[in-house]
């Protein structure tokens, strides 16, 4: 399957990443080659089968939502490259 | 005194033969002597190795085998004060200001921390070439790659840079290159070992372990990082036996099944190793059995479709605005994710990042992610089945011994093949351990790989450790 530059650039958007020209027809030859290759899977058959992502089978580990205080909040506003203001981090407008 | 392994240096050190400062500095001169030539070290931490090692000889107290012993830290582990760079430019500033899990308890336990080491971009390779500080060279032969993405904490092994190192395996990442460099190296059960403080490839398979000199080494690692942390959910409470009380020499009563998929495509000397490997293994008194793993062949894409998925999740977190690089050149918020994003990430966290996306994205989830997910749930009952006949597999670590810098830089499948072996123990949550069987005639170290099921490390100690005291190949050093 072949993606052409249109979708590379949509997907780039999406994953918030901007990219050259160059990089654009690069990325497109790889990653069509690679989802090509993906496609072998259509020869698994998986009727019926349930997908899994919790390959050790626990289920629903929880724990008490209770208030902790937390010693690393100046710390991590210390790693922010943001300005800080009132202990919060300052961003550019959304709008 | 640099060639020690962790359970010789614990002798001298308690023994009084040598302190904790004199093995430290050994290591730091070494580094100094060898480490132009290897990349392997991100950050030497010097002062703070020194400092430890003086403590600790101080208070003179050797009861646990590795207190005192100096160490390196692949560079995505977070060291509280050191900097953690994920070998990318996107953290090349970050200090984290916390411990990883694994830290804390190395810590604990008395380690010396020499320093972190190089790996491929956020643990993202075969080869530790995607790191922004250069490849990390192999020990045997300059012009050939360590492996990846463990191939700082592999090569500094193989070359007496430090006693032991900690990787992370998530496809491969220890075990390629432990068998690329002739090192021990040990993938653990999904969630034997905390992932709390290390920074996430794919939350589903990402692992953390050992590079050692000997299996027994590993034993002794393993008993002191393993179990349950409040931290990360995904460690359950199943209690951790002492396993270096699984050093057996003996390989009477154990089934041992060779899988035929896992020597397809694979090189001739490789194969020729391996199944002399299997003869010993036979001559120790184990039964060997063919079995076959028939889903072997879709073990790559249904890998790197979910990896790529779960890593293009992860990788959101870095958007220029809580810590690490942000681009000079944003005016308006989009601007900053998008630009700093580009500007921090290598190209294949950027192909990793946009395949995640686009195998998530709608259209194309069913036909690609879950499609995979499902493949996923089809090998685990696939190794369920094969575990209820034999106790442990014994298969290649690599398809082929070490390749050349920069041969599969311009193909990323071919990167990606180079995990065919080592993959299903990521998808399955499998532990496994590669060990030095061997080398090809070019003078290029070959792995064998032992597999066991989750929660069977003892298996893979036992197997492991019996080859090894039945065989020359772990005493072989590089000269560097």
């Amino acid at each position: 399957m072949q993606l052409s530059n249109d979708e590379v650039k949509r997907i780039a958007k999406l994953a918030r990443l901007e990219l050259k020209e160059e990089e654009i027809e690069k990325f497109s030859k790889q990653l069509s080659d690679i989802l090509t290759h993906a496609r072998m899977l259509d020869e698994v058959s998986t009727d019926g089968v349930e997908p899994i992502a919790q390959i050790t089978g626990l289920e629903n580990i929880s724990f008490s939502d209770k208030k902790k205080g937390c010693e690393f909040t100046d710390k991590l506003l210390e790693q922010t490259p943001q300005s800080v203001q009132d202990h919060m981090i300052k961003v550019k407008n959304v709008f | 005194m640099i060639n020690l392994t962790i359970a010789e240096a614990h002798k001298g050190l308690k023994s009084k033969k040598f302190s904790s400062t004199e093995l430290t500095q050994a290591y730091l001169d070494r580094i100094k002597e060898t480490d132009n030539k290897l990349n392997a070290y991100v950050t030497v931490t010097e002062e703070v190795a020194l400092k430890q090692a003086k403590k600790i000889d101080e208070i003179g107290q050797f009861s646990n085998p590795l207190t005192g012993i100096p160490i390196n830290l692949k560079d995505i582990i977070c060291t509280e004060g050191i900097k953690t760079t994920a070998c990318s430019k996107i953290l090349e500033n970050f200090t984290p200001p916390y411990d990883a899990d694994v830290t804390k308890r190395l810590k604990d336990a008395g380690v010396v921390l020499l320093g972190k080491t190089n790996t491929d971009q956020f643990a993202m390779g075969s080869s530790s070439e995607t790191s922004c500080f250069g490849v990390t060279k192999n020990p045997w032969n300059l012009d050939y790659v360590a492996g990846g993405s463990s191939g700082g904490p592999t090569a500094s092994v193989i070359a007496d840079q430090t006693v032991f190192a900690i990787g992370t395996d998530t496809g491969g990442s220890i075990r390629q290159p432990a068998s690329l460099c002739s090192c021990v190296g040990l993938k653990v059960t999904y969630g034997r070992v905390p992932r709390y403080g290390v920074i996430s490839y794919a939350s589903s398979f990402d692992t953390i372990g050992p590079l050692t000199k000997t299996v027994e080494d590993a034993a002794i690692v393993l008993n002191a990082i393993a179990g349950h942390s409040d931290n990360d959910s995904t460690t359950p409470d199943i209690p951790v036996p002492d396993y270096t009380k699984s050093l057996k020499e003996d390989l009477k009563g154990m089934t041992i099944g060779v899988p035929k998929e896992y020597f397809e495509g694979v090189e001739q000397e490789t194969i020729d190793a391996i199944n002399e490997g299997i003869e010993t293994l036979k001559k120790l008194g184990a039964e060997i059995i063919d079995v076959s793993l028939p889903l072997t062949k879709y073990a790559i894409p249904t890998y790197y479709i979910l990896v790529k998925s779960e890593a293009s999740t992860n990788m959101a977190r870095y958007d220029g605005i809580k810590y690490g690089h942000t681009s000079d050149n944003a005016k308006e918020l989009l601007e900053i994710y998008m630009k700093s994003r580009a500007e921090g990430f290598g190209d294949e966290v950027k192909r990793t990042i946009m395949l995640g996306t686009y195998s998530l994205s709608a259209g194309y989830y069913d036909a690609f992610y879950l499609k995979a997910a499902k493949v996923r749930a089809l090998m685990k009952k696939e190794y369920e089945e094969v575990f209820k006949k034999c106790d442990v597999l014994v298969t290649p670590t690599s398809p082929f011994p070490a390749f050349k810098i920069g041969e599969k830089m311009e193909d990323p499948l071919a990167m990606y093949a180079a995990d065919t072996l080592t993959v299903p123990a990521g998808i399955c949550g499998l532990p496994g351990l590669s060990i030095p069987a061997g080398f090809s005639k070019n003078g290029l170290p070959i792995g064998m790989q032992i597999l066991a099921n989750q929660f069977k490390e003892e298996n893979l100690f036992h197997v492991g450790h019996a080859f090894e005291k039945a065989t020359e190949w772990h005493k072989k050093k590089p000269k560097v």
